[in-house]
């Protein structure tokens, strides 16, 4: 099916790959980027495109999301909240009903997602079969069937052995392995951050370090089997130091950051609040302040939306025995505004780390404003407010963090291949 | 101006609630003022007259019927809620939630919501969650107490425990007060520091490290890792209760150890003040925190505890009900 051509005309164009906004406008043809600039105007653009007029508003590539869970959604809620949430790329974590351990369910996510209309999908494959962490997972036959890397869920690797082998064998086909670290011996009950707050609320606590030790386990393995590795989820300074400590030993390793570990803290859990039930799990103020630091200075590569629906009775619990997970996808940009609107960090930075660094480490063609890459592309007001309204969320589930929250940010518009799926 | 004016006696009656304490729940000694707390303390002591009467009987809860749901064993506590509303006059219906892991927290909800269609006036809990009786409060329109949740609060607990020291000494402001044991896993731990701190005692901490949990120092108490220095001069030496039975793991390496160098025995309380009090919620592990003879001994007060365990539930029942719907 061919479309017509599609001109966003009179946009704040945010090109993340240069770091820069300029005015102009963006022509998209055959599902490609055919033009963009200060030149794509309505004289240029002739009449065979339909012009929309952005008066202003923000236009940048759709942003691409290394972490999502498809648990308690349909490849059609997850679409329809990603492409509102002007996500337009997301990666789904192979824990899932059934786990993504095979190809024969690789290859049946991949069909069901593209024989629907709107975002794009990307399989995650098992590293370890059943995320057991026992066996490794079948990377080249599941890299064949469309997994784009290979991760582990929430679960990490506690057998260093198969952590290793895992490693060693991802090089064989040049895979990305992917991993939440954390100690699970040192984590044990612990079901917040550890410190003040959870002695108060008479929680268990999950110490930094457990996420540290095993991230430097990972790193000793990263230089000793040369894989590529990225660390899904970092959570405090210890592991963004520990990351930055092995690029400066040439190691390729890369990190990400949950959106919700960068605009919330331990005190948002207020009364046993188990929306806010996160894992890792959300930490000091001043660790938030720090990521935030460290994502302006690259030291954090993408921000996720870790989007992990629940039902409401795996949440309206006792906070101990709640289940982990919020979402993440419809909010992402808007929560991640907040830091633009505080000028903690600029517009363009921001958006490369959802948009142009993913598609780097996951080798993907788009989350770039450039000529000949894909159509795949948001408009936003940056500034227009809005209240969080969990009832008009598009996910099945309605476990926000932001339930409530005045944010900034609406997109208005969603492309996937020159196709409009959103706005 | 007259008595009968009805502005002047809602004003008269939203000042003494304000004055009092105007609360629909007890959940916790958190967010309890002094005024508030001295106010139940001043009840408690009304209600130790009463119990201390042939005719224990009173009529204040009459018609009221009174639920105790404990989804964690527990003896003493509940048969003093039972007994503090059967004074009051309340029906009383016990309720003993097996600690099944089957169904987890799906059943406190649908628990909550199938008690409340009952209409009780009055919820006592027990669960072994933190946070978990106040989520239950959310979804009932009685009045909730909590009787323990979790590592969280034990209000009662720490009530009693404040009624038996200002029964005794006279006052709470200025003593020195240390809390000896598994402070890590103990709500009796939390509640008290709370409200000792509160009432302007100097609270300490005694504990091996690893029962000691992450940012205690900055909840307005000392911390001590050695028993004897811990205890020294203070005037209430608070025993805890070594909860074996939630432990994860190896938190002290033996009982033996534990009793060697952080129970309670007539010797180690010669550091504490002269004529120092000892106290313990129990029960009691003899030999483990606290030896026989100081348990049993002139100084302990534990027994008090328990008189006035059922004094201080009769007051916090009554003034519940002071708020609940016709009353």
């Amino acid at each position: 099916m061919t479309t017509r051509p599609i001109a966003l005309l009179d946009a704040r164009l945010i090109d993340p790959v240069a770091g820069t906004e300029t005015r102009g406008g963006v022509l998209v043809e055959n599902g490609l980027i055919k033009d963009v600039g200060a030149r794509v105007t309505r004289a240029n653009v002739g009449s065979s495109a339909d012009v929309i007029e952005c008066a202003g508003d923000v236009v940048s590539p759709g942003l691409i999301d290394m972490r999502a869970s498809e648990h308690r959604e349909t490849i059609q809620s997850i679409s329809k909240a990603a492409a509102a949430g002007g996500v337009t790329s997301v990666c789904v974590s192979p824990e899932s009903n059934p786990v993504l351990d095979t190809t024969a369910v690789v290859d049946f996510f991949v069909r069901r997602a593209r024989d629907h209309d709107g975002v794009r999908f990307y399989p995650i494959a098992a590293l370890t079969k059943g995320l057991a962490g026992k066996e490794i997972g079948e990377m080249g036959l599941l890299g064949q069937a469309g997994a784009i890397a290979f991760g582990n869920g929430q679960h990490s690797v506690r057998d260093t052995q198969v952590m290793r082998r895992a490693m060693t064998y991802s090089c064989d086909f040049d895979a990305l392995v992917l991993h939440v670290p954390q100690d699970a011996d040192l984590a044990a009950s612990g079901v917040m951050n550890e410190g003040e707050f959870a002695t108060r609320l008479g929680l268990m606590g999950i110490p930094r370090e457990a996420e540290v030790i095993m991230l430097d386990r990972d790193l000793r393995l990263v230089a000793m089997t040369g894989a590529r590795y990225h660390a899904e989820l970092v959570s405090t300074t210890l592991s963004v130091d520990a990351i930055s400590r092995a690029r400066a030993q040439g190691l390729n390793v890369t990190c990400g950051v949950s959106i919700n570990h960068l605009t919330l803290n331990e005190n948002d859990i207020g009364d046993y609040r188990t929306f806010l039930k996160l894992m890792p799990p959300l930490r000091h103020e001043e660790e938030r302040l720090a990521l935030v630091e460290a994502l302006n200075a690259g030291a954090i590569d993408v921000i996720v939306s870790d989007h992990c629906g629940q039902d409401v009775e795996d949440k309206r619990v006792p906070f101990a025995e709640a289940e982990a997970g919020a979402l993440g996808l419809e909010t992402m940009l808007a929560a991640a505004l907040r830091l633009v609107h505080a000028e903690q960090i600029s517009l363009p930075k921001l958006i490369r780390a959802m948009t142009s660094r993913p598609a780097e480490i996951l080798g993907l063609p788009q989350g770039r404003l450039a000529k000949g890459t894909p159509g795949d592309l948001i408009r936003f007001d940056p500034d227009e407010p809005f209240v969080v309204d969990p009832t008009k969320l598009h996910s099945r589930c309605k476990n926000t963090p932001f339930d409530e929250a005045r944010l900034q940010g609406v997109v208005k518009l969603a492309m996937v291949a020159g196709k409009i799926v959103h706005g | 101006m007259s008595g009968d004016c009805p502005l002047y006696t809602r004003l008269m009656a939203s000042l003494r609630a304000k004055t009092s304490f105007n609360h629909r729940h007890l959940l916790g000694i958190g967010g309890l003022s002094r005024p508030e707390i001295e106010h139940l303390l001043d009840m408690a002591d009304a209600a130790v007259k009463v119990s201390r009467q042939v005719e224990k009987k009173r009529t204040v809860l009459s018609g009221r019927t009174q639920i105790n749901l404990f989804f964690e064993a527990s003896t003493r506590t509940q048969s003093s809620f039972e007994l503090a509303g059967k004074r009051l006059g309340a029906d009383v219906m016990n309720m003993a939630v097996a600690n099944s892991s089957v169904n987890k927290g799906e059943t406190l909800i649908d628990t909550a919501v199938t008690l409340n269609a009952m209409r009780p006036d009055l919820i006592i809990v027990r669960h072994y969650c933190s946070g978990a009786v106040e989520l239950l409060a959310k979804k009932v329109s009685c009045s909730v107490v909590n009787a323990g949740d979790g590592s969280h609060e034990h209000p009662t607990q720490a009530l009693l425990d404040a009624l038996t020291i200002r029964r005794r000494l006279g006052r709470i402001d200025g003593l020195t007060v240390a809390i000896c044991g598994d402070v890590a896993h103990s709500r009796v731990a939390r509640s008290n520091m709370i409200l000792l701190t509160q009432m302007g005692a100097r609270v300490r901490v005694v504990a091996p490290s690893t029962l000691l949990p992450a940012g205690i120092e900055r909840m307005g108490v000392e911390v001590f890792r050695d028993f004897n220095k811990g205890i020294a001069g203070a005037d209430i030496v608070m025993m805890l209760r070594l909860q074996r039975e939630r432990m994860d793991g190896a938190y002290v390496p033996s009982l033996n150890e534990y009793a060697r160098f952080h129970g309670l025995t007539e010797e180690k309380l010669f550091a504490a003040a002269p004529d120092a009090l000892v106290m313990h919620p129990g029960p009691i592990n003899r030999g483990v925190e606290i030896d026989s003879d100081v348990a049993d001994g002139a100084r302990s007060l534990i027994n008090e505890q328990v008189e006035m365990g059922v004094a201080v539930r009769m007051a916090v029942l009554e003034v519940l009900a002071q708020h609940l719907p016709n009353g």
